[in-house]
């Protein structure tokens, strides 16, 4: 069994519940240990990228160095987490000023210079499990099902601190959906933002942005939308006037590995 | 035009203002470029003049959506994006001018809005 501290962050907590729940069964299913630190904040939902804004960093490095401590990997699977931690992680290792305004802050025993391996759980399915051992432990697979893999913005980009895929051509939830025994479908804006945010504020806008992704998986078959995001779960499926089913891509894996109903 | 302002704003974003070619692919891309006054390739230039005020008081610094399409796909690696966070938050930091404050939230949620929309929103458009 692998160890991974697991950091679930605030919105699998509350409205993404599904979304943690069936990561915790597949993760069992795939005799994969994850550990959450005792205490944990909120990540802040978005990187903020001005160098001299350290506060705002603060929960994402306080999370890196309990997976420091423990010695372990991190995992999140929240893509907003995933995006604020890894760029987090990336600026302390790259910006000598931040790593040293953050550890001034901290005062840890050790500093934090950026050590935590970080991985999407996506990554961990790829990287720990692999997506060819995976399709050994399908017992439902989700044959003849079109899906199409929503990534948005925040899985992929700034590719340089991510590092998870080729921002503009991935394919790690594709290769996920064929671990599984579905079909993949690659359409135009899998890879835009859904208007995230905005919707707050200016409603009109996410419904422009939702509805053109869910129109352009629609218009290329696809009978699914799988997200790792909570938020773009939300804006495909409250502010897209196109009709689509949108899951979780933890939801399908769970129904794939037989474990949707003990979860 | 207070030259301090802008040159902290170019320190804070890291960004170069002068590796832009104005090719425009950053507006190009931009999801949300037609909710803005002043699109991203506008807003590089703008800060190379100076013209910032004009910019503190648009409503296009609360409309980026931070997806770092135009910060991905710059191919002088201008980060336009990483800009227009700075300029904003020059604006937010102002006494009394948060762009947000918490009494407007309750009127803005629905049973089914996460709280990363939330905190993101805090995090976007308040000091």
């Amino acid at each position: 069994m692998r160890t991974f501290t697991y950091y679930p962050g605030c919105t699998l907590r509350t409205k993404a519940k599904d979304l943690d729940r069936y990561a915790r069964a597949c993760a069992k299913a795939l005799d994969i240990s994850l550990e959450e630190p005792e205490e944990w904040q909120c990540c802040g939902g978005v990187y903020t990228t001005a160098h001299d804004e350290i506060a705002t960093k603060l929960s994402a490095v306080r999370t890196l160095n309990s997976a420091k401590e423990k010695n372990t990997p991190l995992v999140t699977v929240c893509s907003a987490c995933h995006n604020v931690i890894k760029q987090t992680n990336y600026d302390i290792s790259h910006d000598a000023e931040t790593a040293s305004k953050v550890n001034n802050y901290m005062q840890l025993e050790t500093p934090y210079l950026g050590e935590t391996v970080v991985y999407h759980y996506l990554e961990m399915l790829r990287d720990v499990v692999g997506f060819d051992e995976l399709a050994k432990k399908v017992t439902d697979p989700l044959t003849g099902k079109k899906i199409a893999a929503y990534y948005g913005c925040l899985l992929l980009r700034p590719s340089k601190a991510l590092a998870m895929d080729d921002p503009e051509n991935p394919h790690i939830i594709e290769d996920l959906i064929r671990a599984i025994g579905a079909e993949p479908v690659i359409y135009a804006q899998r890879n835009e933002c859904c208007g995230g945010y905005m919707t707050m504020e200016d409603r009109s806008s996410a419904v422009k942005r939702s509805t053109a992704v869910v129109t352009s998986a629609a218009e290329m078959g696809a009978d699914m939308i799988i997200t790792a995001c909570p938020l773009c779960l939300y804006n495909l499926k409250k502010n897209s006037q196109t009709e689509l089913p949108v899951y979780y891509f933890t939801e399908v894996l769970a129904e794939a590995l037989g474990v949707k109903e003990d979860s | 035009m207070d030259n301090k302002q802008k040159e902290q704003i170019l320190r804070s974003s890291g960004v170069n203002v002068l590796k832009c070619m104005r090719c425009g692919k950053c507006t190009a891309t931009c999801p949300n470029y037609e909710e803005m006054e002043y699109h991203p390739h506008e807003f590089v230039y703008m800060v190379e003049k100076g013209d910032l005020e004009k910019l503190m008081a648009s409503q296009s610094i609360y409309r980026c959506l931070t997806c770092f399409a135009c910060v991905e796909r710059c191919p002088r690696g201008v980060e336009p994006a990483k800009l227009i966070e700075a300029v904003r938050l020059a604006a937010v930091h102002r006494q009394g001018e948060n762009h947000i404050v918490p009494d407007d939230i309750p009127g803005m949620l629905d049973d089914d809005l996460p709280q990363q929309a939330i905190v993101s929103v805090f995090r976007k458009y308040t000091k």
